[in-house]
């Protein structure tokens, strides 16, 4: 009897427990708040099912400021870390030598500080009574009634704070895998170190400047908590809205409307991306 | 690997530019990024050390005292969230692991209906934003009435971890020749002795790391959290609900002790990894 014959049941027996609680407690979750959007009603007379479509309508005209703050601060922050931490992964990849390690592990140090004392260092940092603000009012460099917290530069640079290390191991990852032979062959071609930067280096780290774009922007478009502790009432993004309206005000409808046009956004933008940016990269990577 | 493009670059007119760019303009600005990306850090670790006269941590230095370490639980309330913390990266971590160990095995060993499926909701319930995450959860407890407390907290960080051990676990798998798991049943083992005595010694690492992957994340998370908690506190809730009234030094204490903890658990992976590499 061939052993592959007992196969069939195998690989479905070993990815059930995962599988049910993944459905159950991520795929089913997503679904049904599709459900919870459409209910009316209120937490003390129950909810019910209305079909109450024109609630996606009312979030996004509610809401359509705090929807484009959080994918421009989103954006703001993501560009900005991957335009601080390009050069230093690059660097570190090709002349990092015998320091490499250790300083990935020290740009990466970050990951083991818990993430809400991340951003409490920041609000310490940046106070009016701070570190930085009372040596620069003390010398007199700015004004007495310069402050930072509560502005968006506050809640963006949290939010780039927060993206440099997850940005440098997708770019580091990507351009310490190309081959140096390939760099001198371009030089061997005379390319200039612009042009070899441009025509070698940069199309093969492309699949890292993907990856890392993708993972920063997702989690910093959805970030409630860099505008909540470093922000101010002008600065409230998306995911604080959808955290209000859920926990504290319990308005499950909008709150799910708002979770699903979220998602459903970020798929649609993840789905673009990758159409024009992702596959041509990969494309050009491979031919 | 720079000693060998050097030559090459030398006679090739790299330009003057080149190697003042590579050794001192490049080197400088790694440091600068470093040194921001340490400031907090530092900040943390210093105003742990710092007196605090009214119990609440403040901007200007009181002088150095090691009170915060000695009085470390002494608020009642922090230190359970801290140990509630501690009891749900454990948990959801031996859940994760668990589950998570045979899915990566059936994702990676075997071609079944519903790979593909099984592929794309692992990288989704990764990629997707924590705050969808939660309140979709949030959403289905309030729809079944479910109240929220500890047992929602495990559920829904063993629901982000298993996804992030899946990854990893299948990373190693894929670099592991199947014919090892073979062989043994060859030589007459069961399908299970030959994933106990063969797989698991050879994945030990790869599973070791995930373990510390998810335990991290899940001392970590806030935002999944703060919607699923109910009115249990965690670590990271409870720094969060203080920071209206003021947070206690114990706080940046704990912080840099978690830290600590990290960073030394890190560094023995790391040793342990190259102490064992030539073997392998």
């Amino acid at each position: 009897m061939s052993p592959r014959r007992r196969t069939g049941l195998v690989p479905y027996l070993l990815s059930l427990p995962a599988a049910v609680w993944l459905g159950a407690f991520f795929v089913l979750p997503l679904l049904t708040i599709l459900g919870v959007s459409l209910m009316t009603g209120n937490s003390i007379d129950g909810w019910t099912l209305t079909w109450n479509f024109s609630i996606f309508g009312d979030a996004i005209s509610t809401y359509s400021t705090q929807f484009g703050r959080s994918f421009l601060y989103g954006g703001i922050s993501t560009a900005v870390a991957l335009v601080t931490m390009y050069p230093v992964a690059y660097w570190i990849a090709f002349h990092g030598g015998r320091f490499k390690s250790v300083l990935l592990f020290l740009l990466l140090l970050p990951f083991f500080v818990s993430f809400v004392i991340r951003i409490l260092a920041w609000q310490f940092i940046l106070a009016d009574d701070g570190i930085i603000l009372s040596a620069l009012k003390d010398i007199g460099l700015v004004p007495a009634d310069t402050h930072v917290l509560s502005t968006p530069f506050a809640v963006v640079a949290g939010l780039t704070y927060d993206a440099l290390p997850f940005m440098l191991l997708p770019l580091y990852v990507a351009l310490q895998r190309i081959d140096p032979a390939h760099v001198e062959a371009a030089a061997d071609l005379y390319a200039t170190g612009a042009a070899r930067f441009r025509t070698v280096i940069l199309p093969l780290s492309a699949p890292g400047i993907y990856a890392g774009i993708v993972l920063v922007a997702i989690t910093n478009i959805g970030d409630y908590l860099s505008a909540s502790i470093l922000g101010g009432p002008s600065t409230t993004m998306i995911g604080n809205i959808i955290q209000t309206q859920y926990v504290n005000n319990a308005d499950y409808p909008i709150a799910s409307a708002l979770a699903l046009i979220l998602m459903v956004t970020l798929m649609l933008a993840m789905a673009v991306y990758a159409r024009v940016f992702g596959t041509r990269t990969l494309q050009e990577h491979i031919g | 690997m720079s000693a060998a493009s050097a030559p090459v670059g030398r006679r090739r007119s790299r330009g003057l530019a080149g190697p003042l760019w590579q050794r001192a303009v490049l080197p400088s600005y790694v440091f600068v990024v470093l040194a921001v990306t340490l400031v907090p850090i530092i900040v943390m670790i210093v105003y742990s050390l710092n007196q605090a006269p009214n119990q609440r941590l403040s901007f200007s230095w009181h002088g150095f005292t090691t009170e915060w370490y000695r009085r470390l639980f002494e608020i009642p309330d922090l230190t359970s969230a801290l140990v509630t913390s501690l009891e749900i990266a454990a948990l959801s971590t031996v859940i994760a692991v668990a589950i998570g160990t045979p899915a990566a095995l059936a994702l990676t060993r075997y071609r079944f209906r519903g790979r593909g499926v099984g592929d794309l909701v692992i990288l989704a319930d990764i990629a997707a934003p924590s705050v969808v995450v939660g309140a979709s959860l949030l959403g289905l407890f309030v729809y079944l009435g479910v109240s929220r407390g500890f047992g929602t907290i495990l559920i829904a960080h063993v629901a982000f971890n298993v996804a992030f051990v899946v990854i990893v676990l299948q990373a190693r798998l894929r670099d592991i020749d199947p014919s090892l798991a073979e062989a043994a049943r060859d030589l007459g083992s069961s399908p299970f002795q030959a994933f106990w005595l063969v797989t698991v010694p050879v994945i030990y690492p790869a599973i070791l790391s995930a373990a510390l992957l998810a335990a991290a994340l899940s001392i970590d998370d806030f935002i999944i959290t703060s919607f699923v908690a109910g009115q249990t506190l965690t670590f990271p809730l409870w720094v969060y609900g203080s920071v209206k009234v003021g947070i206690p030094p114990q706080v940046f204490a704990m912080g840099t002790l978690i830290f600590a903890a990290g960073v030394l658990i890190a560094l023995a992976g790391v040793v342990s990894a190259r102490r064992s590499e030539p073997r392998t």
